[in-house]
Parts: structure tokens; C-alpha cells; sequence
């Protein structure tokens, strides 16, 4: 039969790597043959499924950071200056332990909101910025099950500034969690949803809502039915503020 | 092998390989099944393309060479060793592309769109089934980008191709009858 010598090439064809000619006549065929339309259909559904199958597993946040520094160029060091870095290594260490014991009391917040802005800057930094796309939260929320180990609600935007661009996983303190992403007047703002229990933030800071003072962005964060929610971008602390008291509407 | 220093420094270099550090990563998770496994293959990849950078051929696919290097260090790897154990000794350059199964189980995914189902018979798939798969379904190279990264003629990435998806469809279609 006809169809079998093109069923033998339904994959190449679907990856696109048939030569120009023979794929116009593929195309040309499978719009009027039934049944290779429909193989072809489902190829390209199983194709997708592996696609996104396949997209499985995520490298940590402080994985990551670990490769960046180590790739990142160095600033050149001139030998003839070495003593005075040895001083200065003296000095630091110095100040280190007098410091140690007040510095000890704040890295805990301090390094988990570092590396909110961390995941909010390689996110913007990245190729994809969302794994699920949809400006619809009844697409974006479902997308999460099976991926999180928990639930969380997305607000209503109509009648806001704020758009959604989507979703996509992410991890803190080798926590899963969910990193929304807004939108508002052409800033992009993360929104980040943990377990509360996962994460280490120090007493006092764990249930109140609050705005970290020692972050390079406008950041919030608050704590309500057991999940940690950040909101951080580079859009105005009144922007920020307002997209996070959309959130707390809804939990 | 654990790398704590590396030596070269070029400025581009960090421009061009962060951009690729989720799939590699994803990549790599995939062909060691393991997580600690995988951060050390990406760290040697890293630091082994840092330091070949120079020789690095401006013009040429930058992420075929990263993907090249991984896969390399992973051959290397003992769990690498040990997969390539279970490589096929048939003539894959020999064999004709398979045609097509009349019956269909991509319609059992497009029924259940099972993530869970799928994820776990390519994780069942032979290494040299596993990777080649991923490089096209998920990287979506070209056979071209393919063939420079598993160092292999076209001809071999595409009946390989093609044994890799007729044993996925199989192996779904034997989910799907003991589900």
C-alpha cells in the first residue's frame, strides 16, 4: 500500500527532517489520507507528551549558584600585591569573629532572601521564562498538581494592573515550589509559594507579614494555612504591595 | 571526580554555557537516574568545557560540544560504564526505519495524559534509547546537532530514533494492559 511507505517516515517527517520536496508532497498526503492524518496527529501528541515527560527533573537553586560562581571570570590579582591581600585576609578575620555572633542571628532570613532574588534574576535571565504558559490561573493552577506537594489559589486580575504570564517549578532549601510570574507595566514580578514548615526562616519571622529591608528588589512575604508566599520584582514597592494583597485575598 | 577550581576564564564563556545549565542538568538527572550523580556530571562538564574553551571552534554548535563533553564524562562515569553494557551489538546503520504499529498507544496518552506513565517507561528505556530520545523530543535538535553530540552518522541517530519510539510505544502499550 501507498500509506506504509509513508508510515515509515511519519517520525521524520514530524521532526522536520525530510528533505524540503519530500516534505511538501508529506504534507500534501496527509491532508487528504485519513488515516496518516491521524497517526500524525497522535505522533505529534505523543511527541508532546514526551516533550514534556521528559522535562522532569530541576538543579537546585544553590547548585546552580555554585556553577555560576565557579564559571563566572575572575578578576585578574597582581601577584606583586599578594601581602596586602594577606593583610587584609587578617583584618577579615578579625572583624569576622567579632561579628560572628551578631551576623550568626541574621544569615538565616538574610541567605533565604537572597535566594528569593537568586530564583527571581536567573528566572528573568532564562531562555523559558515560564514551563507553563497562560495568562488563565484555571490553566496555570491545575498545572502545578502532581508537581507540588500542595495547593495553593490564584487571584481574579480583572479589573487589575497586573497580568499572568504563567508558571513554572522551582526549589528552595531543597524545597518544590511554585514561581508565578506577573506582569505590570512591563516589570516582571515573581511570585513564590513554599511550604512554611519547609523553609528555615528565624522565630519572629515566620508568621508576620513583612517587607525584607536588606533585598536588592521590593520584596514581601507572609505566612498563612501552612504556605511561605514571596512577592519580589523590580516594580514599585506599591505594585508589589498590591499584587501581594490580591494574593492574601484569596488564602 | 570532584572539581573545586577552575582554571580558565574567558569572559563569553559563562554567556554561552549558564543559558544551557537546566537542560544539561535535566539531561543529566536523566542518563545517571541519580541527583547527586548528575550535579557531579554537570560540574565536570563544566569544568572540562571552561577549560577547553579555547579550542572551542567559534562558528560551530556550542550546544552540541556541551552536550558532547556531558555525555563523554558520563561514558566514562562508572555508572556509565555500566549502561553502555546494555548497548545493542546489532548493526543499527544497517537497519531500515520501522514503519509505523497499526495499533496506536499515543492515544492512550492523549486519553490519560499520564506524566507519571510516560516519565517512567523512557526511564525504562535502554541509555542509548534514553538519550537519543531526549535529544530530539525534549532538546529538539536537529539530527545534525544529534549526530555531532553522540558522535554518530545521521543514518544511526534516525534508525535509532526510530527503535527508541517503537520501544516506547511498546512499552507504554504494556502499562497501559497491565494497568
Amino acid at each position: 500500500m501507498v500509506c506504509e511507505s509513508w508510515k515509515a517516515k511519519l517520525d521524520t517527517y514530524l521532526d522536520g527532517e525530510l528533505p524540503s520536496e519530500e516534505m511538501r508532497a508529506f504534507d500534501d498526503h496527509v491532508h487528504n489520507c485519513p488515516s496518516c492524518s491521524t497517526n500524525a496527529l497522535t505522533r505529534v501528541v505523543a511527541k508532546r507528551a514526551i516533550q514534556v515527560a521528559g522535562r522532569r527533573f530541576t538543579p537546585s537553586a544553590e547548585f546552580r549558584r555554585r556553577i555560576q560562581q565557579r564559571v563566572a571570570p575572575k578578576p585578574r590579582r597582581s601577584i606583586s600585591l599578594g601581602w596586602m591581600f594577606a593583610a587584609a585576609a587578617a583584618v577579615v578575620l578579625i572583624v569576622g569573629v567579632v561579628t560572628s555572633n551578631y551576623v550568626g542571628t541574621r544569615s538565616g532570613s538574610g541567605q533565604v532572601f537572597s535566594e528569593i532574588a537568586d530564583l527571581h534574576v536567573v528566572t528573568l535571565a532564562s531562555s523559558s521564562l515560564v514551563d507553563v504558559i497562560s495568562t488563565d490561573r484555571h490553566t496555570v493552577k491545575p498545572w502545578f498538581q502532581g508537581k507540588i506537594p500542595f495547593a495553593f489559589d490564584l487571584p481574579e486580575l480583572q479589573n487589575s494592573e497586573f497580568s499572568l504570564l504563567g508558571g513554572r517549578m522551582t526549589y528552595l532549601d531543597q524545597t518544590p515550589g511554585a514561581h508565578l510570574i506577573y506582569d505590570v507595566r512591563k516589570h516582571h514580578i515573581s511570585v513564590f509559594v513554599f511550604q512554611a514548615r519547609s523553609l528555615r526562616l528565624p522565630a519572629g519571622q515566620n508568621d508576620n507579614s513583612f517587607t525584607p529591608k536588606d533585598v536588592s528588589f521590593n520584596m514581601e512575604t507572609w505566612s498563612k494555612d501552612g504556605l511561605r508566599y514571596f512577592v519580589i520584582g523590580d516594580a514599585s514597592a506599591a505594585d508589589i504591595d498590591s499584587l501581594a494583597k490580591l494574593f492574601k485575598g484569596v488564602t | 571526580m570532584y572539581l573545586t577550581r577552575f582554571d580558565a576564564q574567558p569572559d563569553s564563556f559563562e554567556e554561552l554555557a549558564m543559558p544551557l545549565f537546566d537542560q544539561l542538568y535535566n539531561f543529566a538527572h536523566w542518563l545517571t537516574r541519580n541527583r547527586e550523580e548528575a550535579e557531579d556530571l554537570v560540574q565536570e562538564t563544566y569544568a572540562k568545557a571552561l577549560k577547553g574553551f579555547s579550542s572551542f571552534q567559534v562558528g560551530t554548535n556550542f550546544r552540541a560540544w556541551m552536550y558532547r563533553i556531558l555525555r563523554n564524562t558520563f561514558l566514562t562515569s562508572r555508572t556509565g560504564l555500566n549502561a553502555t553494557m546494555t548497548l545493542s551489538l546489532d548493526s543499527e546503520e544497517e537497519e531500515p526505519e520501522l514503519p509505523g504499529d497499526g495499533e496506536t498507544p499515543e492515544t492512550i496518552l492523549m486519553e490519560r495524559s499520564n506524566l507519571q506513565l510516560v516519565q517512567g517507561t523512557i526511564d525504562e528505556l535502554p541509555a542509548h534509547f534514553r538519550e537519543v530520545l531526549l535529544l530530539c523530543d525534549v532538546e529538539e535538535m536537529s539530527y545534525q546537532e544529534i549526530a555531532d553530540t553522540l558522535s554518530i552518522p545521521i543514518g544511526t541517530v534516525m534508525s535509532r530514533l526510530s527503535r527508541a519510539r517503537k520501544t516506547l510505544r511498546d512499552g507504554l502499550r504494556l502499562q497501559f494492559q497491565k494497568g
